[in-house]
């Protein structure tokens, strides 16, 4: 029997940890346990130095496992197990007591929390006492990349990883890539056309031969494991041949069923066969079977009888594809908080008040109005706009907590292209805070509030209403202290932004999680703002939280160089802390094989249990199932907790 | 976020690794209490696991009311990953409720543990 050489390294964390627990007590605590031949400590054993004692202990001591006593596993065990792989020690060797987070952070009394320290570290003395070495198991993997999500962040991402010579799979929910900056009248604090910058980057996705861009359609079901992911991809049916519509629109003409126009925000109307903007990719004409008479049976083929390269196919289904994916970046963006959620500003039913979409509609050349600022209710042009921010964001009383980030900057946008639009209009600004942080952002609020003389009043709105053909906004400017009421043509919400709701259906799909408020979870959100908790799931964009073009398109590239990352590799590392069956006590019951979420264990040909490895992510479920023992997990048996417990709950 | 210093956590990779044995020797070995922490219904880090943990810990509470051990002792909490304050309330929630319940009659025969 080899015998049990351990070493325990105690770290001060700087004050984090030495100012709460005595790391002395606990150094010399763990001198007196069976098996530990070295106790040291230090202020930071994630240093080089730090590194270096754990390195020499192990190569000087011939030590066969070692314990670091500090922070979270979730920090540093992956800096731990590489240092000891280099000096020799199989990585599953060393373990990580959290005296940190779970401990020296979350208690006041020094005594207690000395008293817990000293548990916790012999309780994971217990664990590499039973830890047996173990080795990654390399596996293969595809060479292809899933994006979901067609708007800027899924675009850039996508081009990225093409770029770098793998294939991608590019899958977008609305009939065309652009999302919602192909919405947007210009764009801050550049005041570029915002289709005229993104239309080049959609055409080069298109036209990318790493590329295979798939609209209209959606992710039904994902399985596998990083590497190897499988996923099903619902594609539907359009009901017109992309290579054969010409973009006559005479379809359009014909058709006679009208809807409102999702584009255009509802502001305007568009047929049952429409393309939602000219610049649209792919370039064609799309048939809503929603909005269409019917097509099975087929009511009423007006367009199919005007159009003359016969494009529009009545037969078509809906596709379901089966694609392996290596890694996936969930690019699916945001959607505004809906007018009628907001009832003390009209909640949707008062007439001329719109939302921050709806008003980019307005200034858009191609918009339904051609540019010119007239109100939805009789098409005069506005004369007075009042612009309220923070409708239904940084409300935690009733509405949404957060900051929406963005509408600071769009709101002075808008008003400041109001008035080039009305030189003799009036814009009114009601805020709280201006939050202006990115590059020119600063310069680009001074113009609007100095050069452009908008009105600019600090200060919430507190409700509005109709009054004849007016819109009346209570509101307080808190800096001179009055109620402020203004009668508008034309009111403005920069309306709380949330995740889109497609998010919750592809979050479940890919078992990755969003944070309380909806949007996608970041691994850390500080060190990891791209990953998701499910290797080889990425994030990107809006739809990981507010944010602005910049970011997003940054957002896109991080999360491109992670999945490029993995791509690169030839082969992936499976963590090896996985089931194993000892043959001599399976009893053959076959109960843990439906157990396990992943299919990763079977009735071999023996009748006793077998464990794929590469399926099994070692959650340990089988573990607790299985009557005899036979199932167990490696480095985490039934034994190994058995004395944890045992030394956690012992006489202090 | 502060909660009291009497809980020691044992970390497994899943609520699903957790089986009535294991609650059983902490019983034995002198816990008061076992609070046991899953991800949300639904939103199990590895699929299904806490559905399995659920149904293990309703039958295994009514076992111990069969012993004369209050089902009490035993909590199975769902805790996200990221709750750190929904934890620290949880624990505090549960001392206080253990505290009402005394020493656990298990500890007092076994004469595992200590205060």
């Amino acid at each position: 029997m080899p015998e049990t050489r351990i070493g325990v390294f105690v770290c001060h964390c700087g004050l984090n940890i030495a100012r709460t627990v005595d790391t002395h007590a606990v150094v010399e605590a763990l001198r007196e346990v069976p098996g530990v031949i070295v106790v040291d400590d230090y202020d930071y054993m994630c240093s080089d130095p730090g590194q270096q004692m754990v390195a020499d202990a192990i190569r000087e001591l011939r030590l066969t496992g070692v314990v670091v006593a500090a922070c979270s596993p979730a920090m540093h065990e992956p800096t731990f197990r590489r240092a000891a792989e280099e000096a020799g020690l199989n990585p599953y060797l060393v373990e990580m007591a959290n005296i940190r987070e779970h401990c020296s952070w979350v208690h006041d009394d020094r005594d207690a929390a000395t008293a817990k320290a000293i548990r916790i570290t012999k309780t994971m003395v217990e664990k590499v006492r039973g830890d047996q070495p173990l080795h990654a198991l390399q596996i293969d993997h595809v060479d292809r990349c899933l994006v979901i999500g067609g708007g800027v962040a899924g675009m850039q991402a996508a081009l990225d990883v093409a770029e770098s010579g793998f294939e991608v799979i590019l899958v977008e929910r609305e009939p065309s890539l652009g999302g919602h900056m192909a919405q947007l009248s210009e764009t801050f604090p550049t005041l570029d056309c915002s289709q005229c910058i993104l239309t080049p980057k959609m055409v080069e996705v298109s036209r990318h031969p790493n590329i295979r861009v798939l609209t209209y359609s959606e992710i039904r079901e994902v399985s596998g494991y990083v590497g190897n992911y499988t996923v099903k991809i619902q594609v539907n049916p359009t009901y017109v041949d992309p290579d054969k519509c010409n973009l006559c629109g005479d379809c359009e003409k014909a058709c006679p069923e009208s809807v409102p126009s999702e584009f255009e925000r509802g502001l305007t109307e568009r047929k049952a066969i429409y393309i939602p903007f000219q610049q649209a990719i792919p370039s064609s004409y799309t048939l809503d079977e929603n909005a269409c008479l019917g097509l099975r049976p087929l009511r009423c083929s007006e367009c199919a009888k005007v159009c003359e390269p016969g494009a529009i196919d009545f037969d078509m289904h809906p596709e379901i594809l089966e694609e392996d994916v290596a890694a996936i970046i969930v690019a699916t963006g945001y959607e505004q908080l809906p007018l009628t959620s907001l009832p003390e500003y009209g909640g949707g039913e008062v007439p001329d008040v719109i939302d921050g979409l709806q008003f980019e509609r307005l200034l858009s050349a191609s918009g339904p109005t051609g540019g010119e600022i007239r109100r939805p209710s009789d098409g005069r042009i506005a004369k007075k706009v009042v612009f309220v921010q923070c409708a239904g964001s940084r409300d935690p009383e009733n509405h949404n907590s957060w900051c929406s980030k963005i509408c600071c900057m769009y709101t002075a946008k808008h008003a400041l292209l109001y008035r080039h639009a009305v030189p003799d209009g009036e814009a009114v600004v009601f805020y709280i805070d201006v939050r202006s942080g990115g590059k020119g952002y600063e310069e680009f609020i001074q113009r609007a509030v100095e050069d452009e003389h908008i009105l600019y009043l600090r200060g919430k709105v507190a409700k509005l209403h109709r009054d004849g053909d007016k819109v009346v906004v209570w509101g307080v400017d808190t800096l001179s202290n009055q109620r402020i009421e203004v009668a508008a043509d034309l009111v403005v919400l920069a309306v709380s932004l949330e995740a889109h709701p497609s998010t919750e259906a592809v979050t479940k799909a890919l078992k990755i999680s969003c944070g309380g408020e909806g949007f996608l979870k970041e691994a850390h959100p500080k060190l990891r703002p791209v990953e998701s908790l499910t290797a080889g799931v990425f994030v990107a964009g809006a739809g990981q939280g507010p944010k602005d073009i910049p970011e997003a398109v940054a957002q896109g590239s991080g999360a491109a160089a992670k999945a490029m990352a993995l791509l690169a590799k030839d082969k992936l590392s499976h963590p090896p802390e996985v089931v194993s069956i000892d043959e001599s006590i399976c009893g053959g019951c076959g109960v843990c094989v439906g157990m396990c979420p992943y299919g990763a264990l079977s009735l071999n040909g023996s009748g006793v249990a077998e464990c794929n490895e590469v399926l099994c992510e070692g959650c340990g479920t089988c573990v607790a199932t299985c009557p005899t023992g036979a199932a167990q997990l490696k480095n985490l048996s039934d034994g190994q907790l058995n004395e944890m417990i045992e030394v956690a709950l012992a006489g202090s | 976020m502060h909660y009291p210093a009497n809980v020691i956590p044992i970390r497994v990779n899943c609520s699903g690794r957790v089986d009535a044995g294991m609650v059983l020797k902490a019983l034995e070995k002198g816990a008061d209490g076992v609070l046991i922490g899953g991800c949300h219904p639904g939103d199990c880090h590895y699929v299904n696991g806490n559905y399995k943990t659920r149904r293990r810990v309703t039958l295994l509470r009514r076992a111990l009311c069969e012993v004369g051990v209050d089902p009490r002792r035993v909590r199975l909490e769902w805790i996200s990953a990221s709750e750190g304050a929904r934890f620290a309330h949880t624990i505090e929630a549960f001392t206080d409720e253990i505290r009402t319940l005394g020493r656990s009659p298990v500890a007092a025969l076994t004469g595992g543990g200590d205060e």
